[in-house]
């Protein structure tokens, strides 16, 4: 490999020998692709036309009434497929068309991954298989659907507990015996390098466009990002143009679960210690064997043992600092954005308002944080009518 | 403590492959697992892999995963591992290199783990999860504990690459035989005698051959290609798993696979070349 692709002690590629070559060439394509004009004109016409970039960087007045100072919702939610997981997918799914592979595969958590991808595979013709825990292929049922209306193949993970973790060990199984036409389009930040750069980099558009629109709208830098974090995508997308920033306050939200003291959550950097799962050296929740441990979230998305390596980078640099936010907040976040924004926010995404919500009163009214509203709340209707029915 | 070197020359000598057989440690329960590797060592083992048992394990196909869950849930760890160890060295003193993933020598502590292991008896240690570019991480405390190091070299392994791992191993070369995972398969791979071919060319140390060998046929054919070593278990690992609640009839059957598979390895056409 030509890069180590660590960011401080975080990264690498902790891999078995036979995914060496296709990584290699995989960072050979992305560095030779990623600022090709060519590729970055066929990128940003699909962003546009197909994706629906750039977002709107909405003023949530009322909810900014309610917390006492001013809030922006950077809307990914609005893009096709409902979340931002399309910029990444357009991206690598360009890329691999690019490297002559003709089969797509990805893990999904929430699924909204493995629309985008299977959205992706529909686009530019490729055959798609999506691998996904089967508890999330029960508690996502609409995505997983959607997914097949694509045209993708949607293949249910047994082992573990069914969710994330198991997908990505099962989708990287089947990459090692396939590794000649198949690429894996990884969803997330994390994982072996070089993926934790090419995510970053195919979700930075984030951040580029909410710096430039904060200008516009406010002439200055908002003083907060905040965003959710599971493996981190959206997440680095919304920080990068903001890292050089000092006075902009980054915030990452992990899911909390019951609380964190119970030991059913996932956040991995607020509760985790150093190890090495799916490529990378990252914080992981793991045993006092070092066994990766089971995870509890009630957002599938997040539902993640690991982050990516640049998370745990900026934690211990203490450029970015990060939080929990546990199921009940995230229930009442929900209803909150729901009624008073008419928004319905991914929980994934409601994660991060949920850290928002509970600064209420302790921010000046001047102050504006920004949250990455990084996925649209359709798909967890479901999940919140069982915990929170209506009346 | 007999090494790598003291049984593949004895086995040149003789003409012979060396016949390896793979057992997660603590599959299905602690007991039953020594209980299984001392009949396999009975039943004409060379050289012993075992493997300890992580919660994910990305180079294992399912039959290993399953065993990996079954031994994790039995209470199986990296101490216990290290008894166990123990207990098989006291049966008969036979090469043993573990097959682990790399968060548990992390978490074990690199240096204490090396050292562990190399007191329980241990000659190698192979992580399926890191390769040679990051074995600056490892080496020193491989090296500070005596133990032998081995990695792996797959058929997409690029010439310059196989020189890199062949200057870095001193125990054997774990030669994958197919793209993928761990698992039985019905054939073994054309590529298998070019591959051992080409490490011959490269190295002293004894090649062996994993991944996909089910059958005396396989172990024989690996053989006949001049492989020093053939490795199962996949083939193994389900005789256990067929047979869970029959611990008696998982050794037997175990036992009398071995045995064949040996008979096939010693009728080989023709050895493995002088180590």
């Amino acid at each position: 490999m030509k890069h180590r692709g660590r960011y401080g002690d975080y990264g690498g590629y902790y891999v078995p020998e036979v995914l060496i070559p296709v990584l290699e060439e995989l960072e050979e394509a992305f560095d030779r692709f990623r600022d090709d004009p060519a590729f970055v004109a066929e990128l940003a016409e699909l962003s546009t036309h197909y994706a629906g970039r750039p977002t709107p960087l909405y003023h949530a007045k009322r909810f900014s009434e309610h917390v006492g100072f001013k809030v922006y919702l950077k809307r990914e939610d609005l893009l096709h497929g409902g979340a931002h997981k399309v910029n990444n997918t357009l991206g690598q799914g360009l890329l691999a068309k690019h490297m002559g592979k003709s089969k797509l595969i990805a893990e999904t958590g929430a699924g909204q991954h493995g629309l985008a991808t299977a959205m992706i595979g529909a686009l530019l013709g490729m055959e798609t298989k999506i691998f996904m825990g089967v508890t999330d292929v029960e508690r996502q049922s609409v995505n997983v659907h959607k997914m097949k209306l694509c045209g993708a193949e949607v293949i249910p993970v047994e082992g573990g507990t069914g969710t994330l973790k198991d997908a990505i060990n099962d989708a990287l199984r089947y990459w090692t015996s396939h590794v000649t036409d198949t690429f894996y389009l990884f969803g997330t930040a994390a994982g072996p390098h070089p993926y934790p750069t090419i995510v970053r980099h195919f979700q930075s558009c984030i951040s580029r466009e909410a710096r430039q629109q904060f200008l516009d709208q406010t002439g200055r830098l908002p003083d907060m990002v905040v965003a959710c974090v599971g493996g981190g995508s959206n997440a680095i997308g919304a920080f990068a143009h903001f890292i050089d920033d000092p006075d902009v306050e980054l915030i990452g939200v992990e899911a909390g679960g019951q609380g964190v003291a119970t030991g059913k959550h996932a956040a991995s950097i607020v509760a985790g210690t150093p190890g090495v799962l799916h490529g990378a050296r990252s914080y992981l929740l793991q045993d006092a064997e070092g066994q990766v441990m089971d995870t509890e979230s009630i957002s599938a998305g997040l539902d993640y043992p690991g982050v990516g390596p640049e998370h745990c980078h900026l934690s211990d640099i203490g450029r970015a600092r990060y939080v929990a936010a546990d199921d009940a907040e995230v229930l009442e976040t929900f209803g909150l954005l729901a009624r008073i924004e008419g928004i319905l926010p991914a929980l994934e995404s409601t994660h991060a308002l949920a850290y928002v919500a509970g600064l209420k009163g302790t921010l000046g009214p001047e102050t504006i944080v920004m949250v990455n509203l990084s996925g649209r709340g359709d798909k967890d209707v479901g999940i919140v009518e069982q915990h929170r029915p209506l009346e | 403590m007999k090494s790598y070197r003291d049984v593949f020359s004895e086995l040149s000598r003789q003409k012979r492959a060396a016949l390896i057989p793979f057992f997660v440690v603590g599959d299905p329960d602690f007991d039953t697992s020594l209980a299984l590797v001392q009949a396999a060592i009975d039943a004409g083992a060379d050289v012993l892999e075992l493997g300890i048992p992580f919660s994910d394990p990305i180079a294992d196909g399912p039959t290993i995963q399953k065993a990996d869950i079954r031994a994790v849930r039995s209470g199986m760890n990296v101490r216990r591992a290290m008894e166990f160890i123990r207990q098989v060295k006291q049966h008969r003193d036979i090469p043993i290199g573990l097959l682990m993933y790399y968060n548990l020598v992390c978490h074990y502590g690199k240096a204490e783990f090396f050292r562990d292991a190399r007191d329980a008896g241990v000659n190698s240690v192979l992580i399926a999860d890191m390769t040679i570019d990051d074995a600056d991480e490892v080496l020193g405390s491989v090296r500070d504990a005596g133990l032998d190091s081995v990695f792996m070299v797959t058929p997409n392994t690029s010439p310059e690459r196989m020189k890199q791992i062949a200057a870095q191993t001193t125990g054997f070369i774990y030669t994958v035989s197919v793209l993928g995972v761990t698992g039985s398969r019905d054939a073994l791979s054309d590529s298998v005698e070019d591959l051992v071919r080409r490490l011959k060319s490269l190295t002293n140390v004894p090649v062996c051959v994993g991944f996909g060998i089910s059958k005396p046929e396989h172990a024989r054919a690996v053989a006949d290609a001049g492989a020093d070593g053939a490795i199962i278990g996949s083939r193994i690992v389900g005789m256990i798993e067929a047979n869970l609640h029959n611990p008696g009839k998982a050794i037997a059957e175990v036992s009398a696979f071995l045995t064949q598979v040996k008979a096939a390895l010693s009728t080989s056409r023709q050895g493995p070349a002088a180590v």
